[in-house]
């Protein structure tokens, strides 16, 4: 398909109506731009079918089934797009709060953030929360920051953060950024070992970052020890809220024992995540960890006013710089007000439920390498059909002609041929039995035809791309390559 | 119980199917020691009670206020088929590109945004985004430092101070020095930038125009870095940069904008756009997604992500940054905006706001008492003195209907009395006569 570019015809006019004085009247020349930009100069009609016809090149979860493991793609309620579209909120300008006396014209929005804060820690156990993290990731380098920061004021020296090897890429990026040795230790039977835990451990770890249940789907039920463990060595848990759709009303992390959590608005709270963003990835802490949270904090005065406090002389400072992604966690406060507690609940309940059913359903065709009850998600192997040349990058690519986006594959790192299915709660019966009866024609097409899957996809704009040709021609604009 | 369909027929059948008795024996590995203690959060409600309760608190929120703030985050008209487009379900409710083939909507998008993003700031290559404009600029410092393996920034205070707050947090556990060069009444101390510069520089750091609205050319400043081998990054503002000399002419390694201006609402902080782009000898220091162009095995052109071995799901600990998404729907948002205006009607927006901005600066000095705290060239934002404190005259006016601006004070001691003015095409002739008006009323 074209590009936009490609379709600019010179002298076109866009959208705009009026003008204002030529730039030289203001400004000198040789502050100036020399010649043109190159950006499009299109009609409205042409820019509106380009950008339609662009769509219709795109799986989301309003027309596929979205089963990632690891990313809970669910349906994303459509009333929340109104909330977030509320001029009330999006008129509202970032600094206003700034201005003296001026936390008086925001109160609506000073309120949301404050609701907000307090539905997360009722549902996470958690003694306070920062909104200002951006991303999931973002969240995790505001808790590693966090950590950092806590060591610190009490005087501690420690050098090394423990992540284990099923943990997601982000959390040792994350320990490295923020100026951490990594320690990866392995996993045993699929769940963090705590002998592996304790051949490690020493005072100069600041923490460990876990993600529970984790990226297998399997529970970490030696939980308490790995506590009572860190605790020894004065370390802070981290919670890595990927996959807190698992256990919404059966498990508070901050009960459980972590010091600290982030979420993904995106997955949990049925925020759009719009391709690839943006997110929100709000931070929870514990009592002990409070004092090193970002500034401005909200607060709620006695007379119900709400105001910005900048007066923390422990706080890390800023990470973002407002209040994070408003118009995110907006949506995901406006949906947590709608499901309620048993809402929520029954979202995990039925996540879980669906999640097994399919595994259970699936036993016979693929290998399922910790075949016991899982969490939200599974994992499913490859490996046989592999023997016979389809590998799980052919298994993905066969459904997404049957019109499934694939789940997630190869990660997590330590299973081989990984298939990561989560299916969420809000797909129907019949759409997981689709799904499933599909994955069992592959499976079954394996022995029978196992050239179609190879050269699956055919049903789409593409057949499969050439990622080596694309890093080693580099071309990421129409400039470039030229 | 809304947006789980299960029946209750269809629960007992995949009961049996897994062979348990009930939904609570799946959830058996959470022992009694690891329940909730509480979970106290209200009952749901239905979709008219929370879409009334959100229009009571949106309602609290002053938003009738006629507003010349500005500071980095400006109110741009938005035309229309931006949101129709970028709302679309397929956009919208679409994941990161994992499965190129089923996301090439998403994938073309993203190239698009990325060629519109280095013609405007005229660079060689782009990422697929950032959370923000702050975050850009923290990561165009990392890259500088993994690039020359040096560890001092020389930072120009008249780059925007919540930007600069936002560095020292992220750099205060790594062994990053960040030197600020004062600025001198609003403008960028170049020569002063200069003589901080030495071996041991990683990177300079700029903003055109700058917090106060100054306009400058840097190219003198980044051939000096270039000397010193230091790496020369420039923070811009990206509707301005249809009119301004380019980052790329002056020479910058690095250029990174706050994109909010380019289609997204103020919506209180977020969310924004963080947009990066640089020379092609440092892509492969740039973090996040980055979108190339292949061909499928018909040789189709199709789009994937790309460069991937830089990032954290392969390179874990080692990856150039722990951002893994990116704001792609932001992303699309500026690319739409971009391509609904066109290259005229962008330019347009730029001339009409620096127009209104220099009537409104004409109609403010002309009070008694009341002038510019920086000379020379300025965009569609400026800075005055007042005789008295700008706090003060920003209350008054605020609770008249009126915001006249920022004041400087809030971050830079000495200021007390400035005040930042931003104008866009938004802003009426006649909302500057009113605030004329108030203002010189106040003052008298």
């Amino acid at each position: 398909m074209k590009t936009i570019f490609e379709q600019s015809v010179a002298g076109r006019e866009g959208c705009w109506p009026c003008d204002g004085k030529a730039e030289e009247t203001y400004i000198p020349k040789e502050l100036l731009r020399d010649g043109e930009i190159g950006l499009p100069s299109a009609g409205e009609l042409d820019v509106v079918r380009h950008f339609t016809k662009l769509s219709q090149r795109n799986f989301g979860v309003d027309g596929n089934f979205y089963p990632l493991g690891s990313c809970t793609m669910k349906y994303n309620p459509k009333f929340t797009e109104v909330v977030a579209a509320m001029p009330g909120f999006t008129r509202l300008h970032p600094v206003l709060p700034q201005l003296q006396g001026a936390g008086g014209l925001c109160q609506g929005a000073l309120e949301v953030m404050h609701e907000t804060e307090r539905l997360l820690c009722e549902i996470t156990g958690m003694h306070a929360y920062t909104l200002h993290p951006m991303a999931g990731a973002h969240g995790e380098l505001t808790g590693v920051m966090l950590m950092a920061a806590y060591h610190k004021d009490k005087g501690n020296k420690k050098t090394k953060i423990i992540v284990p090897d099923s943990a997601h890429g982000t959390n040792p990026a994350s320990a490295a950024i923020a100026g951490y040795e990594v320690v990866s230790i392995e996993s045993r039977d699929g769940i963090v070992d705590p002998e592996a835990l304790r051949a490690v451990l020493d005072d100069q770890v600041a923490g460990m970052m876990m993600t529970c249940p984790n990226t297998l789907g399997l529970f970490e039920k030696n939980l308490p020890e790995i506590v009572r463990m860190l605790r020894e060595v004065d370390a802070l848990l981290y919670y890595d809220g990927a996959n807190l759709n698992a256990i919404m009303g059966k498990m508070r992390v901050g009960d459980a024992g972590f010091d600290i959590v982030h979420l993904n608005l995106h997955k949990t709270f049925a925020t759009p995540h719009g391709g690839g963003g943006p997110g929100s990835g709000p931070v929870g802490v514990s009592k002990r960890v409070e004092p090193y949270l970002p500034i401005s904090r909200v607060q709620k005065l006695e007379d119900g006013q709400f105001f910005l406090d900048y007066d923390y002389p422990k706080s890390i400072g800023y990470v973002a710089p407002f209040y994070g992604n408003f118009g995110v966690y907006l949506k995901a406060y406006a949906y947590i007000l709608r499901l309620g507690g048993a809402g929520l609940t029954r979202a995990t309940e039925n996540a879980v439920l669906s999640a097994n059913y399919m595994r259970k359903r699936l036993e016979d065709h693929f290998e399922i390498p910790y075949n016991r009850t899982c969490m939200h998600e599974f994992v499913a192997s490859a490996v046989r059909q592999a023997e016979k040349g389809v590998h799980a990058l052919d298994v993905a690519k066969a459904l997404l002609d049957m019109g499934h986006h694939a789940p997630t594959i190869y990660f997590p790192l330590i299973v081989k041929e990984c298939i990561m299915v989560e299916p969420t709660e809000t797909e129907n019966k019949a759409t997981l039995d689709c799904f499933v009866d599909d994955l069992i024609a592959i499976a079954e097409m394996t022995d029978t035809d196992p050239e179609t899957l190879q050269r699956a996809p055919v049903t789409l704009p593409v057949t499969r791309l050439d990622e080596t040709l694309a890093a080693r021609g580099m071309v990421l604009t129409e400039d470039m390559g030229k | 119980m809304p947006y789980v369909p299960h029946t209750p027929d269809e629960v007992r059948e995949m009961l049996a199917t897994i062979g348990v008795g009930s939904v609570e024996d799946l959830f058996a590995e959470i022992t009694e020691d690891m329940r909730p203690q509480s979970f106290d959060v209200p009952e749901g409600l239905s979709e008219m009670e929370v879409l009334a309760k959100l229009e009571g608190m949106a309602a609290k929120n002053a938003t009738d206020r006629i507003s010349f703030l500005g500071a980095g985050f400006y109110d741009h008209y938005i035309p229309a088929a931006v949101d129709a487009l970028t709302m679309r379900g397929e956009f919208y409710t679409a994941y990161t590109p994992y499965q190129p083939e089923a996301s090439q909507g998403t994938l073309q998008a993203i190239f698009e945004y990325q060629t519109s993003v280095t013609r405007l700031l005229d660079m060689d290559c782009s990422n697929a985004s950032v959370y923000d404009g702050g975050t850009a600029l923290y990561e165009a410092l990392m890259m500088a430092v993994r690039k020359t393996k040096r560890r001092k920034v020389v930072v120009s205070e008249a780059l925007n101070p919540i930007y600069r707050v936002m560095l020292a947090s992220y750099t205060s556990n790594l062994n990053i020095e960040l030197v600020t060069v004062p600025h001198k009444n609003g403008k960028t101390d170049i020569e002063g930038i200069k003589a901080a510069l030495d071996d041991t520089t990683a990177a300079v750091m700029v903003q055109n125009p700058n917090f106060f609205g100054s306009i400058n050319d840097f190219t003198d400043l980044f051939a000096a870095a270039h000397e010193k081998k230091a790496v020369g990054i420039i923070s811009c503002y990206p509707v301005l940069q249809t009119l301004l000399k380019t980052p790329g002419q002056m020479g910058a390694d690095i250029a990174v904008a706050e994109g909010q201006s380019l289609g997204l609402p103020l919506s209180f902080g977020g969310p924004y756009l963080g947009i990066m782009t640089c020379t092609q000898n440092m892509v492969r220091q740039i973090p996040g997604r980055i979108v190339g162009r292949t061909q499928d095995k018909e040789g189709r052109t199709g789009y994937v992500l790309t460069l991937q071995a830089r990032e954290q799901h392969i390179r874990r600990q080692k990856a150039t940054s722990n951002i893994c998404s990116n704001q792609s729907l932001c992303a699309l948002r500026a690319l739409v905006h971009m391509c609904a205006l066109g290259e005229m009607g962008l330019k347009r927006a730029a001339r009409l706001s620096v127009e209104r901005a220099h009537l409104c600066a004409e109609k403010l000095t002309a009070i008694d008492g009341v002038e510019m705290l920086t000379d020379g060239p300025f965009g569609n934002e400026f800075a005055v003195t007042l005789p008295v404190n700008a706090f003060e005259i920003i209350t008054r006016l605020t609770e008249r209907g009126y915001v006249p601006g920022f004041p400087l004070g809030r971050y830079y001691e000495g200021l007390e009395n400035g005040l930042l003015v931003a104008c866009t095409e938004k802003t009426s002739e006649e909302q500057i006569g009113i605030l004329t008006e108030m203002i010189k009323g106040a003052l008298r």
